[in-house]
């Protein structure tokens, strides 16, 4: 459902709400990601993003979401020379990524402590921004509620024993989706919540056998 | 609800109240945030825009590419026939808002940050001739809002997929609807300022230099401002627009997706492709590399 506060916001550092304000928010999804501020970015610019990314400060909006900025924040103008300081080493280069995307779009190679993780995300317009990728698995992710990526092995029972966790820490599921590369490969499980989910949940979900990557990312719209 | 602008009108009427209220309690209804949390949200966009308007009002500003800056103080002092009226402080604050934009300020996308412009100039230029309280303002943002996410379910908000139409155009309609608010007019007039204020702008391609949100944007803001104003005063005089609102928004979308690539937000037509828009655009980013490095 589309809100009025959608609508009338964000408050954003102009000045396009699609590759300024969208971009950060892409940019604060893939630090939550990995769980943090990365230490490398490889940020690919796809569409209207690569053509017009760098009047727009696609690149420093995409810059400050990774270094933990929100679109409102006025430092987002001097973020490239923010993330030379605060250790994030960040490349930007055209692409042009195969299949069906909306103009504005990106992939982001994020690296923090030798881990990485892929996505790619969208941004639609008004602010509004969709993830459609996370490392291979075809997700749809607003960002507007705060979010609960799992990857685990495809096996019976698994989703019961997630919503169990989060129902015993008192976590309401606002939307749920499962996707799997193949029968009894991996399945990616994207939990919208209402509030973010309690320590004592993601503990129970991490501890789970068939677990892989558990990963709670807050609102970033 | 936000599927139908002449549902949401049916309701309104039924249920007498205006478009606002109604838009302020559907928001309540979805249960993510009270009714006091979503007017402190409005309120804060409302202050967000004041400053703007101020902000860009002083003359100081330049792009980052140098091209816009500065023309909204001079409507300050205009000196045209409509001195002085709320029609030239309209035009002004819509410059100011987008002078602010492009020099990478602080504003309210409303509904994108490319027509952030036209909404605050309508809704605040009204108020202040007319001394409105900010409660009602925010109502009128709130009727504001209901329209701009009927567009965005029925049509799109983003030039990159429909071209200005779908960016100042939309921000017009969502500006009428908020001036026949804030003016007391009834929801089937607002229904009316939306159709007769987007029939204007229906076709109108997003054509940026340099692909920037720059020129012509700055000043599309003020002229899709007045659009807003037409639509408002029509609407206001009793005048009905026989194609209904949604199939008007529905029109919108549908020109659009047909509209050619070029016209989307890619530099590639229009005034961008004027010898003097790619010469302009040509010397400004070769000017951002240089910046940049």
């Amino acid at each position: 459902m589309v809100s009025l506060l959608d609508i009338i916001g964000p408050v954003m550092v102009g000045p396009s709400s699609s590759h300024t304000a969208g971009a950060c928010r892409i940019g604060l999804f893939a630090r939550g990601l990995i769980g943090g501020q990365p230490d490398s970015a490889l940020v690919e610019l796809h569409g209207s993003f690569a053509r017009t990314g760098v009047g727009h400060g696609t690149d420093r909006a995409i810059a400050g979401g990774l270094l933990g900025m929100a679109p409102d924040d006025e430092r987002l103008r001097s973020s490239l020379e923010s993330a030379e300081q605060m250790g994030l080493k960040v490349t930007f280069t055209n692409a042009k990524l195969r299949g069906d995307h909306h103009p504005n779009t990106t992939r982001i190679t994020v690296g923090r402590a030798g881990q990485t993780a892929k996505l790619i995300g969208s941004s639609l317009g008004a602010g509004r921004i969709l993830i459609t990728e996370i490392d291979g698995f075809r997700v749809e992710i607003s960002g507007t509620y705060p979010t609960l990526i799992f990857v685990a092995k495809d096996e019976p029972g698994i989703v019961a024993a997630v919503s169990s966790a989060l129902a015993a820490g008192g976590d309401n599921i606002a939307t749920m989706r499962v996707s799997r590369r193949g029968k009894g490969g991996d399945a990616i499980h994207i939990y919208e919540l209402d509030d973010p989910p309690t320590e004592s949940a993601l503990a129970r979900i991490r501890s789970l056998p068939a677990a892989r990557m558990v990963r709670a990312i807050g609102k970033v719209a | 609800m936000y599927e139908s602008l002449v549902e949401a009108v049916a309701r309104a009427e039924s249920d007498n109240i205006s478009l606002g209220e109604l838009a302020l309690r559907l928001e309540a209804e979805e249960g993510v945030k009270t009714r006091p949390q979503i007017e402190a949200a409005l309120g804060r966009a409302l202050s967000v825009m004041r400053e703007a308007v101020a902000r860009g009002s002083v003359g100081d500003l330049k792009s980052v590419s140098g091209l816009v800056g500065g023309d909204a103080a001079k409507l300050k002092h205009p000196k045209g026939p409509l001195a002085g009226s709320v029609f030239t402080e309209v035009l002004a604050a819509a410059l100011a808002v987008q002078e602010v934009n492009a020099a990478m300020g602080v504003i309210v996308a409303a509904p994108t940050a490319g027509g952030a412009g036209v909404l605050p100039a309508v809704l605040l230029g009204i108020g202040e001739a007319k001394k409105l309280g900010d409660d009602v303002l925010i109502r009128g943002l709130a009727a504001a809002g209901l329209v701009g996410a009927v567009v965005a379910v029925r049509a799109s908000l983003s030039g990159a997929e429909g071209g200005c139409q779908a960016e100042t155009g939309a921000a017009a309609a969502m500006a009428a609807a908020a001036g026949i608010e804030i003016l007391d007019g009834t929801p089937r007039q607002s229904a009316f300022a939306v159709s007769l204020t987007m029939q204007g702008t229906l076709g109108l391609i997003c054509d940026p230099l340099g692909g920037l949100v720059e020129v012509p944007c700055v000043y599309r803001n003020a002229t899709g401002a007045a659009m807003a104003l037409a639509g408002i005063e029509m609407a206001l005089a009793g005048i009905e627009f026989p194609i209904p609102s949604d199939e008007v928004i529905d029109t919108m979308g549908e020109i659009g997706r047909g509209m050619d690539i070029r016209y989307r937000e890619t530099a590639g037509g229009g005034l961008a492709a004027t010898p003097t828009g790619r010469k302009l655009a040509k010397d400004r980013l070769v000017q951002l590399k240089g910046k940049k490095a």
